[in-house]
């Protein structure tokens, strides 16, 4: 489909508020956000926060999640833990959606986004809906993975029955919210618009 | 052909170009190669907005003030309100953590509502928008991703599982406002269309 846009006219549209400007101006107007063209110079911070998000994504796994002391016996639960832990209780949707929300996701939204700034230019695509409709769904899904930091600070603050029962977070608790923070900045950092542009048509 | 940059509308998601035009209530305007909503106007939708956000920030003061949880076990128990969840991040090197929770589910939604108001109100009576109205949408456009009072309450839901067998909890007041906040919040934003809020900013 043959659309003309706002590059091809020689304009700049605010990802913001969508109103249109020429070239000359370097914030819109109207809602303050800084105008960017349509070029490739925007993935060099997809890829910085895509890093932050995977470098922080190690230690979330490796370190406890939740810290549970029992009648003097402390029990150290990890993420992936955690979610076997519902399982052996036979809580298996609650099992799947922590599962879901802590390691599926995540996984799935670095490859979505390496995928998405890799195939940016590349010859043998044209962009097009697919493509769009995978970047929606990461900037949708990305944000749901904050369910177990919530999950664990729901516990944390309720089950502190001195020496019956007590949780407190683990450190795995502040280095998964920040891959999740890092993963959502990747998401935003990415210009969809880049997708539309044919292979002969990105500039660097 | 000249045409004023200010009639037209670029498209956030893939910078198509259109002339932007006022539609009947009702009536939405999509974008012919990526689908992305560009106008949707709905009747009275400055007064719903503002009727919605209202609510939705009286809900989220009295989910503050009244306990969301409460735990017993043994003859033991615990009481936890929302302030409290935060909180739990607050002993130690992850102390940073009890503020990014406590803006995700309280401070980001109070400020979204709070911003829309301020940029509604004189809207929706026919005057000029206020000072600073476009900066003030602007940045409630840009904190929605941050705002997670939903998956702060699936969340919940996923802790209450957790607990299940191990302790008798009783939902709070709390808890059902936020329920009943999630709904608002639904609403409130379907009423939402950003082209028809920054036209009417633009043309104070």
């Amino acid at each position: 489909m043959n659309v003309l846009t706002a590059t091809d006219a020689g304009l700049i549209g605010c990802t913001r508020c969508g109103r249109v400007w020429t070239p000359d101006h370097a914030h819109c107007e109207r809602c303050g956000a800084t105008l960017h063209k349509v070029d490739k110079s925007g993935l060099q911070r997809v890829w910085a926060w895509w890093i932050a998000g995977l470098i922080f994504y190690i230690p979330a796994n490796l370190y406890p999640m939740l810290v549970t002391a029992t009648l003097g016996h402390e029990q150290k639960n990890t993420i992936v833990g955690g979610a076997m832990e519902l399982w052996r209780h036979h809580n298996y949707g609650v099992a799947l959606i922590i599962f879901g929300a802590s390691v599926m996701i995540p996984i799935g939204k670095f490859i979505a986004i390496a995928y998405l700034a890799l195939a940016v230019g590349n010859e043998r695509r044209k962009g097009g809906p697919p493509h769009l409709h995978l970047y929606e769904v990461v900037e949708f899904i990305g944000r749901w993975s904050m369910i177990d930091v919530f999950v664990v600070a729901i516990l944390s603050a309720l089950v502190q029955l001195g020496f019956v029962a007590s949780i407190h977070p683990g450190p795995a608790a502040a280095s998964f919210a920040l891959s999740v923070a890092f993963t959502m900045l990747s998401a935003q950092s990415f210009d969809p618009r880049l997708i539309w542009r044919g292979p002969d048509r990105v500039s660097s | 052909m000249t045409v004023d940059p200010a009639d037209l509308i670029a498209c956030p998601q893939c910078d198509a170009l259109y002339r932007a035009t006022h539609l009947p209530d009702g009536k939405r305007a999509t974008c012919v190669r990526c689908g992305t909503v560009l106008i949707s106007p709905r009747e009275r939708s400055f007064l719903h907005v503002i009727a919605f956000s209202f609510t939705g920030m009286i809900l989220m003061i009295g989910a503050i003030f009244f306990p969301f949880l409460e735990i017993s076990t043994r003859g033991l128990s615990h009481e936890s309100s929302i302030f409290g969840v935060a909180m739990a991040f607050s002993d130690g090197w992850i102390a940073p953590l009890a503020f990014f929770v406590l803006s995700m589910i309280v401070a980001l939604p109070i400020f979204r509502f709070a911003a829309l108001i301020y940029t509604l109100w004189p809207l929706a009576n026919g005057k000029p928008a206020w000072k600073h109205a476009a900066t003030m949408f602007r940045l409630a456009e840009e904190s929605q991703p941050w705002a997670m009072a939903e998956i702060f309450i699936i969340g919940t839901a996923v802790a209450l599982v957790k607990l299940g067998g191990l302790a008798k909890v009783s939902l709070g007041p709390a808890f059902w406002a936020f329920c009943v906040l999630i709904i608002v919040i639904a609403l409130k934003n379907s009423f939402v269309s950003k082209w028809t809020i920054w036209d009417a900013i633009e043309r104070k």
